[in-house]
């Protein structure tokens, strides 16, 4: 059991080797120098930045106001992408009424709708929301709609011989067998939707972790312009990891989850 | 652990026909007919089928017996004829008392085993004594204590077993198999025809068996129905003695009796 563990240690553990390397390396090479400070501030610098922003409060504003455009723009979205996926999974004539002109839409790049979007709402939040619920609408519509459609017929007769009702054949037979689909979709979406606010928040914006990676650099404070990389990154990863752990949960049945 | 074959001890005196209740209904079927399109797969089956009688039903492949059962068993419905269950309506089935087992368990890989076999309670699934009944079920085919766990990492007789608790826990009155046996090893169908035998030997339902081999058929049916052309070409009644010894020279003449048969009819059908 003991060795076990110490053995799962060290595997998460050299996970960690090469990213600490490169930034060793990285705060090696500034300190001697080698890379201006100007082009690239070494990690120390960047922690620092960090640290004054978090101190000033400056920083938890920013983040917490980015991070609730993306929760909204993710649930409006999403909610509308799953509802529509099932209904147009779990039945042929919504489908035939609505895929087709979705479909159609799917092939404009939302992030190319910015002008309009100014236009229609100005800079203000919704306009960030509504890109975000628009690039994660897809991913999760699609994926859903598949993951209905691909549940096992023989399950869903199995069903009907025990005489399940409607309700229960969606949430014991149709639901359980489109999560995995379905987790594939958030997964897929979730990428989407930090891509989508970065770029709207650096383009349109007031508040929020893009407009203090913009504002730093009308000043040339490039360790910000960093920091907001490296933060960007970081919530990008988060938001993946619990995903995850929401995915691990729900589907502990699937083999592909089972440990040992 | 994988491959594991638990033979269950056959209890001789449960298997005397007068021992036990007979809770199945009996079946008629009167000039039944099945197309799919142009192709006319049965065309007026006519046959009875007495109250917890063990039927085998053989045939080559494509003859309709899966069509048959699914007819039976209210899946799809028949294009002509009739069949009645015990005294329901005509061609009406009774989801609580027909069961139906596959060749695949058709388990839900995303609930546990005992929540499989409650699946099984159909509309009974609300009664108090339901989770008992499952349980006991499923200490009956021997996988009690693997209740908590997925499927999928049963073996496939555990699962067919699995299924079988599922079929049985709503004490069915008719139970029809397709080729519940087909997916498995040699070794653990022979333990499975066993313990199918003995279900039925315990609970007199009417069992409905569907099978490629015909020395299943006859070592666990009281009659087999042969099926060639949409028409049952031969109803063999079978009166050996059980527990039947597969190999035994009854069996193996009985055996080559419906082989003969079905090669006849194969012989004939190559030359059409
Ligand atoms: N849903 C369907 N649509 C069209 N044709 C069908 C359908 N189901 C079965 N058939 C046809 O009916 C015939 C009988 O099929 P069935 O599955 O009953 O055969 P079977 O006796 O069970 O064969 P096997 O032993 O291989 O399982 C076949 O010719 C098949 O192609
Ligand atoms: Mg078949």
């Amino acid at each position: 059991m003991s060795a076990k563990r110490a053995a799962f240690d060290l595997k998460n553990l050299t996970q960690w080797i090469l990213p600490v390397a490169i930034i060793a390396i990285w705060q090696l090479l500034s300190s001697v120098g080698f890379i201006p400070e100007r082009v690239l501030p070494s990690p120390a610098a960047v922690v620092l930045a960090g640290w004054k922003l978090l101190l000033s409060g400056e920083l938890l504003t920013n983040m917490w106001v980015s991070f609730r455009r993306a929760i909204i723009g993710l649930v409006i979205g999403g909610g509308i992408g799953f509802s529509l996926g099932l209904a147009n999974g779990l039945s042929r004539r919504s489908e035939r009424v609505l895929d087709s002109t979705l479909q159609m839409v799917r092939n404009i790049p939302h992030l190319a709708m910015i002008p309009l979007v100014i236009l229609w709402f100005g800079i203000d939040e919704t306009a960030k929301i509504f890109l975000v619920a628009v690039g994660v609408f897809f991913p999760i519509y699609i994926n859903t709609q598949h993951g209905i459609r691909n549940v096992d017929a023989q399950l869903v007769e199995m069903g009907h011989t025990y005489g399940m009702t409607p309700a229960e054949l969606f949430w014991r037979v149709y639901l359980p067998g489109a999560l995995p689909s379905i987790f594939v979709g958030l997964r897929y979406a979730l990428g989407i939707m930090w891509l989508t606010l970065i770029v709207a928040e650096t383009i349109a914006a007031s508040s929020g972790i893009g407009y203090m990676a913009m504002q730093a650099r009308e000043f040339l404070l490039v360790d910000i312009v960093v920091l907001s990389i490296v933060i960007y990154a970081l919530l990008g990863k988060l938001a993946d990891s619990l995903a995850r752990l929401l995915e691990r949960a729900c589907l502990s049945w699937h083999p592909a989850f089972q440990r040992n | 652990m994988n491959t594991r074959v638990e033979i269950p001890s056959i209890q001789r005196e449960t298997l005397k026909p007068a021992a036990r209740p007979i809770a199945g209904l009996p079946i008629q079927v009167e000039g039944l007919k099945k197309s799919f399109g142009d192709n006319e797969v049965l065309r007026g089956l006519e046959f009875e089928i007495n109250a917890g009688e063990f039927i085998a039903i053989v045939g080559r492949s494509g003859c309709g017996k899966s069509t048959l059962l699914r007819l039976l068993v209210g899946l799809d419905a028949a294009t002509g004829g009739s069949f009645r269950i015990g005294d329901d309506e005509p061609n009406a089935v009774d989801r609580d008392q027909v069961r139906v087992m596959f060749q695949e368990p058709r388990l839900l890989p995303w609930a546990s085993v005992l929540a499989n076999v409650e699946v099984g309670l159909g509309a009974q699934r609300r009664s108090p004594d339901g989770r008992r009944r499952a349980l006991d079920t499923l200490q009956r085919v021997g996988l009690l204590e693997r209740r908590a766990e997925w499927p999928s990492v049963l073996s496939g007789g555990q699962k067919q077993r699995v299924a079988l608790s599922r079929a049985l826990v709503s004490r069915p009155r008719v139970l029809a198999f397709d080729e519940p046996l087909g997916a498995l090893d040699a070794l653990t169908r022979i333990s499975m025809q066993r313990l199918l035998e003995q279900v039925w030997a315990d609970q007199g339902f009417t069992a409905l068996l569907v099978t490629h081999d015909v020395a299943e058929a006859v070592t666990l049916a009281d009659r087999v129905l042969v099926i060639e052309d949409g028409r049952i070409s031969l109803d063999l009644r079978i009166d050996l003695p059980r527990p039947r010894e597969r190999g035994s020279a009854d069996v193996a003449a009985l055996e080559g009796r419906i082989l003969r048969e079905l090669f006849k009819n194969a012989r004939a059908g190559d030359d059409a």
